[in-house]
């Protein structure tokens, strides 16, 4: 049954692939539309980690954006360095053959792992000590860790300061797409596991959780690790997309609106966040022909929406198959928590 | 909320999802922004050819925005009057699409991809350096020029390795020349021996007005004394202005735009520090002596290109105030001078349909005379050289003090 | 880093306590606001911009002197403030609160783009509007405007501390921040003690942005983003939720900036600040005077 399941997903995802590809190949969409997809994969994969942190393990962090900057300049400082040698030594190795750009699509596969460590290293050095934190501490905490984070950067002439530091696009469309599905899948498997379970009985009732034996400590470490992972993953994808990484595209509004994506969406809703990052990309891009209108449209309906539905558009359940209706676990129980 | 209400209510919203999607793509087909000047708004003639798309990619909100809008003020200015006048190419007007960039390098990406999108022949804009670093690997790749009115990094026009961006100009100076000049006009007409610098690291412009006013300075055997840091829009600079004054500079060089600059020069006069105080052509885009106030600015110059108040840009001034209700700054005729440039060159190019044409109209447009001045496009590097002017703020008032050739 | 001579070191001092005053208005709204309804009010530095703005308005437009121009401002954002509260946080009383500090991100792109949009970005500069005397007090430089701002922050939080003390109000105020159902079983109206709060938190935040927009002389739409920002830090170091504890925190914050700025570090500064805002919440979470509290379970 369970297979079954992620069968359907799997042609759907397939059938979106193999349906933007064909457009994209015969030029009906345009660069702008398929940037616009990179954008969305990015903010999913943000919006995922982030979901992991504040919406499965109740720790709200506003620093989210400082853990993407991380990633980016990790993965984008490994391809500047190694980019060029790696390159020459695969063509002389294989000359001018497919083999040649497979290899060199592996190393740029290996600059997002690196993002995604880094960045995952960041979490867990943040994490151990600031995770005796709770509620509005934690949060004040981590936009100072995302503003020490810009402000490194600035100050770092190395790493190209002010002027921010160049990458050559390496990632298209179709890569952020499947590493986004791998994300998916990844979080929907980590909440739905024993581990995923832990959490989400930290984020309904830490002190209960730790009475039933729950080492408190190491899954909020954990989640802190795993969500930031996922923001390096996603600015390493941005890092190797859009040709230049400066430190104040990472600033704290960055951090803010990957928070209303998550809560626009729904907290400890792997869907909700999806939908979230989509409607809140889209809207954007949408809104763009009225610059000056666009921030108050979208600050209105923020404000509107969570006085009409403050548990986001999804709540904390999933979006689910309406025929599997049978199927559906016990997570939907989790909504209206506090945190 | 029972399941039932709960399901409906998905469906709803993942019907909503995808409208949104779709509404999403369909932005990329109409123009972006309803601009002013469709053919069939030009004075009522009918139009000979084809509109001529020209995007602007320009910081129309957040922390630039009062730059950006300056900037576009001007080429609105521009286009509408090469318009009014029945456009170029016999009848072909130009048609501005504009995209914000958010004050943001990656907002800048997203916004070029947009305009490239849009089938324009030229993209103006943006003012920031960063911005225009992240869209030039793609306007290279779509053969579509891009002229930035304001952004002065060297290593835009010119990479690290000495190659040139074949497809990206601009209408300013680059930050070598004023800091040398300023430099030099310290060195001799104030005869410093030791000076001191004040920038602001997340202006790439401040920095390297900064770095080169170092080398320069230092190569003819003076002593850089103090050099302090700041981020733009703080608005406390007393804890750096006391380390300043302690190590006595005979000058200061502060090289960021005018509004850190009113305060900083404000506060430096109330700390006691008489010295003179240089700056760039940031100083010329606002209203400095009306932060910094008319006699603290006394004994203070700044590098810009023609003074504003030269009496051959007075038709230019009276145009942008009827237009505007208010007065232009250094983007505003900075931008106006990136349109003109754009405007000469299709006009040398005898059309737009072959982007390279048009490349090297502008890289080949010679003498050119706009409001910042009469300058020569170098082939070479895309760099305008243009002659540069001192000026001293006596009383509040701007005073010709010398006027610098480029080399 | 610079000789230190005892005038440096003063008038570094003195540097720090005027920076430091500012945070301190602004932190006090902050901490008034979270004493209360525990929301961070992120729109409050916002708030202080449009004080900015009115006071601009009435000095630059009207031509009215500072202490009416001042009074005005505080008046028109004390009724802002309630406008906010009423409208926006409200109706989210008994929501989460991560859906409050949404909204209250809400609330701040709001006025931030609004006024963009209403007063364009162009930076506005003040008419002189007290004397630019400078007073050298031994090696001292002090400036008229320094004076004002050390004057205004005192009188206003001596007014703030007999006001909380010993009036009707100040006296709901810290029975509802204390237990907010058992003072409304005691017959106070919450609600009204709640836009109250939010009134006098506005007005002391529109006293800053006033003081900011004179003595720096540039006001923008943006402007409140960092002056907030640091102001929360500033109420979060000192205490949140305790009056002299915000008191405490601005003037703590506004050394540290100057210490560091003056150690050759200016850039820094802000991370600076934050770093020792990390260290302080990870010693003493509570704030430097906070009381720790046990949870009970």
């Amino acid at each position: 049954m369970r297979w079954t399941k992620y069968l359907i997903w799997l042609t759907a995802a397939a059938a979106v692939y193999g349906i933007v590809y064909l457009l994209a190949h015969v030029g009906i969409v345009s660069r702008f539309f398929l940037l616009t997809m990179v954008q969305i994969c990015i903010y999913i994969i943000m919006a995922l980690g982030l979901n992991l942190i504040t919406g499965f393990t109740g720790q709200l962090s506003i620093g989210h954006a400082g853990f993407m900057s991380i990633g980016a300049y990790a993965t984008g400082i490994f391809v500047v360095t190694f980019g060029k040698p790696v390159s020459a030594a695969l063509t002389e190795l294989w000359g001018d053959r497919g083999v040649t750009d497979v290899a060199y699509y592996i190393f740029i596969l290996t600059s997002l792992a690196v993002g995604a460590l880094a960045a995952a290293l960041f979490g867990l050095l943040l994490g151990l000590p600031t995770l005796r934190l709770r509620g509005d501490y934690l949060a004040i905490a981590t936009i100072g860790f995302g503003e020490i984070v810009r402000i490194v950067l600035l100050n770092t002439k190395a790493l190209g300061g002010a002027s921010g530091l160049p990458v050559k696009q390496s990632v298209d469309w179709a890569t952020a797409y499947w590493l986004m599905l791998l994300s998916v899948v990844l979080v929907y498997n980590f909440v739905n596991s024993s581990h995923g379970r832990a959490c989400i009985s930290i984020r309904e009732n830490e002190i209960a959780a730790e009475t039933m034996g729950i080492n408190t400590t190491k899954y909020k470490v954990m989640a802190f690790a795993l969500g930031a992972c996922f923001a390096g993953l996603a600015g390493g994808i941005y890092a190797n997309h859009m040709y230049l990484v400066h430190p104040n595209s990472f600033g704290f509004l960055k951090s803010f609106e990957i928070l209303v994506m998550v809560v626009l969406g729904g907290l400890g809703s792997v869907t909700g966040c999806i939908l979230g990052a989509a409607v809140m990309t889209i809207m954007n891009n949408v809104l763009a022909p009225f610059p000056e209108l666009r921030m108050i449209i979208i600050s209105v309906l923020l404000v509107v929406m969570m006085i009409f539905r403050p548990n986001g558009l999804m709540g904390a359940t999933e979006l689910r198959l309406p025929f599997r209706r049978a199927s559906a676990t016990g997570a939907e129980e989790g909504s209206g928590h506090d945190l | 909320m029972n399941s039932r209400k709960k399901r409906t209510l998905c469906t709803l919203m993942l019907l909503l999802c995808g409208a949104l999607i779709l509404a999403g793509c369909g932005t990329t087909t109409p123009p972006a922004q309803p601009s002013g000047n469709t053919p069939a708004a030009g004075g009522g003639e009918p139009a000979a050819g084809e509109p001529i798309n020209v995007g602007f990619n320009l910081e129309l909100t957040g922390s630039s925005a009062e730059f950006g809008l300056s900037g576009q003020n001007g080429m609105k200015l521009a286009f509408d009057k090469v318009n009014a006048e029945g456009g170029v190419l016999d009848g072909r007007l130009f048609n501005y699409i504009s995209a914000d960039n958010k004050s943001e390098a990656g907002e800048a990406t997203s916004a070029t991809t947009r305009l490239v999108g849009e089938n324009v022949v030229a993209i103006l804009g943006p003012m920031t350096t960063a911005a225009v670093l992240g869209s030039i690997q793609l306007v290279t790749d779509n053969s579509v020029v891009l002229i930035t009115p304001s952004g002065t990094n060297a290593r835009l026009t010119i990479n690290e390795d000495g190659t040139l961006n074949p497809w990206i100009f601009r209408a300013c100076f680059i930050d070598p020349f004023q800091g040398e000049v300023a430099a030099n006009f310290a060195l001799d007409a104030l005869g410093a021996q030791t000076a001191a610098i004040a920038y602001d690291i997340v202006g790439d412009y401040s920095v390297g007005l900064a770095e080169s006013f170092k080398t320069t300075f230092e190569a003819a055997g003076k002593t850089v004394v103090s050099e302090e840091r700041f981020s733009a829009g703080d608005t406390d600079f007393r804890p750096i202005i006391e380390n300043i004054k302690a190590t006595n500079p005979d000058v200061i060089f502060v090289p960021a735009y005018y509004n850190d600059d009113g305060r900083f020069v404000a506060q430096a006069r109330d700390a006691g520090l008489t010295v003179p105080i240089l700056g760039g052509d940031g100083w010329g885009s606002g209203d400095m002596v009306g932060i910094a106030g008319a006699e603290n600015m006394n004994n203070t110059y700044y590098v810009d290109f023609v003074s504003i108040d030269d009496p051959s840009l007075a038709e230019f001034v009276s145009e942008y105030e009827a237009a505007y209700g208010r007065a232009p700054d250094g983007f505003s005729v900075l931008g106006y001078d990136s349109a003109l440039m754009l405007i000469e060159a299709v006009k040398k190019a005898g059309g737009i349909e072959d982007p390279e044409a048009l490349r090297a109209a502008l890289e080949n447009l010679g003498e050119f005379t706009g409001v910042s001045g009469t300058m020569s496009i170098d082939p070479e590097t895309h760099n305008p050289a243009k002659s540069a002017v001192i000026l001293e703020f006596v009383d509040g008032v701007k005073v010709f003090k010398q006027k610098v050739d480029p080399k | 880093m610079a000789n230190l001579s005892v005038e440096f070191v003063l008038q570094q001092l003195l540097n720090g306590i005027s920076i430091g005053s500012i945070y301190a208005l602004i932190a006090l709204g902050y901490t008034m606001v979270y004493g209360i309804i525990q929301l961070i009010n992120f729109a409050h530095g916002d708030v202080m911009m449009i004080g900015a703005y009115v006071g601009w308005y009435c000095t630059a437009v009207l031509h009215m002197p500072f202490l009416p121009a001042l009074l005005t401002a505080m008046l028109a954002c004390s009724l802002l403030g309630v406008v906010i509260e009423r409208v926006a946080y409200k109706p989210l009383r008994r929501s989460t609160r991560l859906a409050a500090l949404i909204t209250a991100i809400g609330v701040s792109f709001f006025l931030e783009y609004g006024m963009m949009f209403l007063v364009s970005p162009q930076t506005r500069t003040f008419p002189p509007v007290f004397p630019q005397t400078i007073y050298h007090v031994g090696p001292l430089n002090i400036k008229y405007g320094d004076i004002v701002i050390i004057t205004v922050t005192l009188a206003l939080m001596a007014l703030l501390t007999l006001v909380v003390k010993y009036t009707r109000i100040g006296k709901a105020m810290r029975a509802v921040s204390f237990d907010k159902d058992a003072a409304a079983l005691m017959g106070i109206d919450v609600n009204n003690v709640i836009s109250a709060t939010f009134a006098i938190g506005s007005a002391l935040a529109a006293a800053a942005g006033v003081l900011i927009g004179v003595y720096y002389n540039t006001i923008g739409p943006l402007m409140g983003i960092m002056p907030g920002l640091k102001a929360f830090v500033a109420a979060v170091l000192g205490g949140i939720g305790i009056i002299p504890g915000a008191m405490l925190g601005g003037l703590a914050l506004g050394l540290t900036e100057v210490l560091v700025s003056a150690a050759g570090f200016s850039t820094w500064r802000d991370a600076g600040a934050f770093l020792i805002l990390i260290v302080v919440l990870i010693v003493k979470p509570t704030g430097l005077l906070g009381a720790n509290t046990r949870e009970k379970v």
